[in-house]
């Protein structure tokens, strides 16, 4: 079996740490971002991931202040998504020291972005964040704008389209899931793992270190933790030893 | 006096979080696009991400290629990371046949698409595990614990022509490759060690007290 990451998920809103509830109605944590993150690195974490909790259309200068403050004292890969809507959104957001965008509506609304982005920075920099719910019929939907609009486009044929137009990774979000520390979503992380051959980050969900075992057996390449760590309810050694346990490759 | 890394600067790589990096232990950074520049370096850096192809152009049109090789000559530390390792080799088959640094036989290589479980690129921790005919006295691995893991991106792998040149390996699958090459001063890893964490800015630093 390959090596799996675990990553940690900073959901930022101006310049603080917020999380919601099905990626809707955001509480904010008392201490800065930057100090959950050089908290979750200590610990030993794989990656990070930034996203701007509310795609914020101007004055991303806090986010912006936050990975570069990041660069300074975290020395592990990060990903940052959150209203990038052009390769220029991009360049600006990876000069500031991120390695990878995510992007999630602006891909929805012109899949050509997807391509452009991959062609210019390469494949391994370009993750399409997909957010996902189940239907009235039991199929996975794509919707965007932070959760709020639907689309009617099937979440594997979404998934499949964007590695032929070059994603390298899929930061795949259970809105169901997401908030709710019931566990990830299994069936989700499953059919979508089968229909691509790029890793798969599978987020939402996770209360305990049994999830993070569930997720990687239903095919996803990483799990990524919010609530979860933010609140202090599972911790990194915790899961790494639990999968070490469960025979997972992992750091 | 902190030691001075020179990193080249042909717009091709994370330049940020290498400068931040060397920063964090203790070097001065100077970020170098010359001819006199690379010469007068004392420790040099090829970092690179992207294609080879484009890699390679960019370095030719900077007039950068000579000056690279001439110093690799003159016995001074210098590492290459990702793509600026597998430049340091004599070619690669990414998307078309383009000639390297050659300074290190060898050639570049496709992963496997079809080792179960493994994916392409290859975004992951790996392992490194010491080369059969290594030795890690004075090399960046010195004092690192065999198996130690790092962080890599890549598509494709560095294959030295001779297996003395291979300073570490990693699996691939079934697949085992050149994690980390070394020939006389040049060393070259395929993994970020700028993004792997303590372990990675531990093979930095010794990378500068090489001299």
């Amino acid at each position: 079996m390959s090596p799996k990451r675990l990553i940690a998920r900073l959901d930022i809103k101006g310049n603080r740490l917020v999380k919601g509830i099905h990626l809707e109605g955001w509480r904010s944590l008392p201490k800065h971002p930057n100090e959950y993150c050089y908290d979750y690195y200590i610990q030993g974490i794989d990656e990070i991931i930034y996203v701007d909790a509310v795609a914020s259309l101007y004055n991303r200068d806090s986010l912006k202040e936050i990975i570069r403050k990041t660069t300074e004292n975290v020395f592990i890969p990060i990903t940052v998504g959150g209203g990038i809507r052009s390769v220029e959104d991009a360049y600006d957001i990876l000069r500031s020291g991120a390695d990878k965008v995510a992007i999630c509506s602006q891909a929805v609304k012109t899949p050509e972005l997807i391509s452009e982005v991959a062609n210019k920075f390469g494949n391994q920099c370009m993750v399409l964040s997909i957010q996902a719910k189940k239907d009235m019929n039991g199929n996975y939907e794509v919707w965007y704008d932070v959760a709020r609009e639907r689309t009617q486009m099937d979440v594997m044929e979404w998934a499949r389209k964007g590695e032929l137009l070059g994603a390298g990774e899929i930061l795949l979000t259970s809105i169901d899931a997401e908030g709710m520390e019931k566990g990830v979503d299994i069936d989700l992380i499953r059919q979508v793992s089968q229909v691509v051959s790029i890793p798969v980050i599978a987020s939402g969900g996770l209360s305990v270190a049994g999830d993070f075992v569930e997720a990687v057996n239903a095919g996803a390449d990483a799990v990524a933790v919010a609530k979860a760590f933010h609140y202090g309810r599972v911790t990194v050694a915790q899961i790494k030893e639990k999968a070490n346990l469960m025979g997972i490759n992992i750091r | 006096m902190a030691k001075e890394v020179s990193i080249i600067d042909y717009g091709m790589s994370n330049l940020l979080s290498i400068c931040r990096a060397f920063e964090h232990i203790g070097a001065r950074v100077k970020i170098v696009g010359t001819e006199e520049d690379i010469l007068s370096a004392d420790y040099l850096v090829l970092p690179g991400v992207g294609a080879f192809p484009d890699g390679i152009k960019e370095l030719g049109k900077r007039n950068l290629v000579e000056p690279i090789k001439q110093f690799a000559r003159n016995g001074k530390p210098l590492l290459g990371i990702c793509l600026g390792m597998q430049m340091l080799l004599g070619k690669s088959y990414e998307h078309v046949e383009t000639n390297g640094l050659d300074i290190i036989g060898g050639e570049v290589n496709a992963l496997p698409r079809d080792m179960k479980g493994y994916k392409v690129p290859n975004i992951n921790w790996h392992s490194a595990e010491e080369n059969k005919t290594g030795d890690w006295k004075n090399t960046i691995f010195e004092n690192t614990e065999n198996g130690t893991c790092y962080y890599f991106v890549h598509s494709y792998y560095a294959m030295p022509k001779e297996e003395k040149h291979i300073l570490a390996n990693s699996q691939f699958g079934d697949l085992k490759f050149a994690s980390a090459v070394k020939k006389d001063n040049v060393s070259g890893t395929q993994f970020h060690p700028e993004k792997s964490g303590e372990d990675g800015l531990k093979l930095l630093k010794k990378f500068i007290e090489l001299l």
